[in-house]
């Protein structure tokens, strides 16, 4: 028989005599691991939720003209060389058309792009929704559906009717639901649209658009680009906005540098535009990580006890072991060896509870006005959290149950002989 | 004659709770297929004497040599390793690890030792228990038989490896009248019909007298 194997028995032995003892030790890691794991799926849920609710929708990199004043004055490029200083006072912006200069061929460009997974054209028209004397402030956007719909998970948003009829037909609209609720207006109906040079134009709802925000949704509507830019009195060319989306998001920055630089274009990329979100979504899994971390040492703790109570019980047969020939290192391995059987069943139990739970969670009903696409609570099914939670269970076990292995190793068998 | 166990000039010293010389200058021979008893006062020194003899304890000055062996610079875990394999003890508290089956108990150390396969340890170890007496017990957990049935399955234990000497710390300290002689009469018999050593620490009069050879102590010297 194998030294492992000896080993293995005899641990095996002492474990099963101590049935009872050695069962709380393996629902205290239970416990331990399947509250990370539940925790961990719960939350990265959530934050996936979120994000995606921000992020999905939001392009990589958006491509559109700012006003802004001008940095170098004429005086400063005419009196360069001069030491005097120059003080200009209440500068003004410079007039910039808010369509992009050169659009077609930009996209076009970005298109072919390897870094791009796809630029669509966005023109946006401020409008006027009419209702009788009513005049509600808003916004269109022309956008090509379809490019929409695969680039930025459009068709989510859309809660009622069909996305694609904006496309189909032109003069139709996907209002928005805040829009429809003020104005009591249905899928199938007419709104007027009254655009900012006066021209009205009378508009089939093909659906109804919510993202979830209030303030998006009281004034955001969507038409075909073509309609946009017919409301605007615009050629074809006018195209007020670009959405990229790329193939890697960690591209956006230098992307949006390059966009920068290449055109004469303002480009901001998705890390500057979220980056509050960006450190809520990191808070919250920190603190994840905290709460599990100290579950986990809790449970090591239980076991370095129960490990403890264990050793001084088994003083005597340590003693024995040792004066038939068992090494110290034997005696240690033994005891080790019960606290990592006690890791791996209280991890793999640990798995299963945390794998119930979630699943119980991922179908418990969850639905809210803010979240149209919501329907139970989310929950990531990340290997990874089953993984750490398995190597966790191992190496805290491993640790709590060394020290008190170490002892039982040291033990002198003739001081306990001795002191019968 | 050959001897199994010898020792020279063997010093030692108990630190706490103040420095005081237990052995002194201990220097005795065991020879194989000798049946020999340390006998002395509480206090003496003997116990002390045995388990530096058995290697456990390795805190003394001097040398002692096993079969010719010197074990005062052994590793610990090569005194293991010797314990292992030549000495076998019986304790006067029974010391069976309880959890076990009696079997399992007598088998425990020739697993360790790992020298055979495991059905001929079952079976060498049943043959032991056999030539103690104790065969219907083989299956029972250790701690649900009497404390004389204890002592022969300790016994056992200590032959399974077929050791060079067996020693014992009062190995019938713990017994009535009945018991303890029955002991006596397995050691006596080992020793008389299959040649091995012994050595006994008692303070039992009586059992010394019956042994080949009685080393007396006192104040931590042989006399």
């Amino acid at each position: 028989m194998s030294r492992f194997k000896l080993i293995l028995d005899i641990s095996k032995t002492h474990l099963v005599s101590k049935f009872k003892q050695t069962a709380v030790a393996a629902l205290g890691v239970t416990f331990g691991i399947g509250a990370y794991i539940i925790m961990m799926s719960f939350m990265t849920g959530l934050n996936g939720l979120l994000d995606g609710l921000v992020l999905n929708r939001t392009p990589h990199v958006q491509v559109y003209n700012k006003t802004d004043p001008t940095v170098v004055q004429p005086i400063h490029r005419y009196r360069a060389d001069s030491s005097d200083a120059h003080y200009i006072h209440s500068i003004k912006p410079k007039v910039r058309l808010e369509r992009i200069h050169n659009a077609i061929p930009i996209l076009a460009e970005l298109k072919q792009q390897d870094k791009v997974m796809g630029a669509t054209p966005q023109a946006t028209c401020k409008v006027f929704y009419l209702a009788g004397s009513n005049k509600l402030n808003g916004i269109v956007n022309g956008i090509e559906v379809d490019e929409e719909i695969r680039l930025f998970n459009f068709k989510d948003y859309i809660v009622e009717g069909d996305v694609t009829g904006i496309k189909r037909r032109k003069n139709s609209i996907l209002l928005g639901a805040g829009i429809a609720k003020k104005l009591s207006l249905q899928v199938g109906d007419r709104v007027q649209v009254m655009s900012t040079s006066g021209a009205t134009f009378s508009l089939i709802i093909a659906g109804l658009y919510q993202s979830g925000l209030a303030e998006v949704d009281d004034v955001q509507s969507f038409v075909d680009l073509k309609m946009a830019q017919q409301i605007l009195g615009a050629g074809s060319n006018y195209i007020s906005r670009i959405h990229v989306k790329l193939e890697d998001i960690e591209e956006a920055v230098p992307m949006s540098k390059t966009i920068k630089d290449l055109y004469d274009v303002e480009a901001l990329d998705i890390k500057t535009a979220n980056a509050q979100f960006d450190t809520g979504s990191d808070i919250r899994t920190m603190i994840s990580y905290a709460v599990s971390i100290t579950l986990l040492i809790v449970a090591g703790f239980g076991i370095y006890n129960i490990l403890n109570m264990f050793i001084y019980e088994k003083m005597n047969d340590i003693a024995i072991l040792k004066a038939t020939g068992f090494t110290g290192s034997d005696v240690k391995w033994i005891f080790i060896t019960q606290a990592m059987f006690i890791g791996l069943i209280g991890g793999a139990l640990g798995i299963v509870l945390g794998y119930g739970v979630s699943v119980l969670i991922d179908n418990t009903p969850f639905e809210t006005e803010a979240l149209p696409t919501v329907t139970t609570f989310p929950i990531n099914y990340d290997p990874a959290f089953y993984i750490m939670g398995v190597v966790f269970a191992v190496v805290s076990t491993f640790m709590a149950g060394y020290l008190p292995a170490r002892k039982a190793q040291k033990i002198d068998p003739v001081e306990i002989i001795r002191g019968q | 004659m050959e001897a199994i166990l010898e020792t020279k000039n063997i010093n030692k010293y108990f630190m706490q709770p103040v420095k005081f010389h237990v052995l002194k200058d201990i220097s005795i021979a065991i020879n194989r297929g000798e049946f020999v008893s340390i006998m002395g006062k509480s206090g003496c020194g003997k116990s002390t004497l045995l388990y530096i003899l058995s290697t456990m304890d390795t805190a003394y000055e001097g040398e002692l040599y096993i079969e010719g062996e010197l074990m005062s610079t052994k590793t610990r875990n090569d005194l293991a390793r010797i314990r292992n394999e030549k000495i076998g003890f019986v304790f006067q508290f029974h010391y069976l690890l309880p959890e076990f089956t009696v079997l399992k108990n007598v088998m425990l150390p020739a697993l360790k030792l790992g020298r055979e396969s495991e059905a001929v340890i079952k079976a060498k170890a049943m043959n032991k228990l056999a030539i103690l007496g104790v065969e219907e017990q083989a299956h029972k957990k250790a701690s649900r038989i009497s404390g004389g049935q204890k002592q022969r399955v300790s016994i056992a234990r200590a032959l399974i490896n077929d050791p060079k000497i067996i020693m014992g710390d009062e190995p019938t300290g713990n017994l009535d009248s009945k018991n303890s002689e029955n002991v006596f009469n397995i050691l006596r018999d080992l020793s008389d019909q299959f040649g091995l050593s012994l050595l006994v620490v008692t303070h039992d009069t009586e059992f010394a007298k019956k042994t080949d050879r009685i080393i007396e102590m006192g104040d931590g010297m042989v006399f």
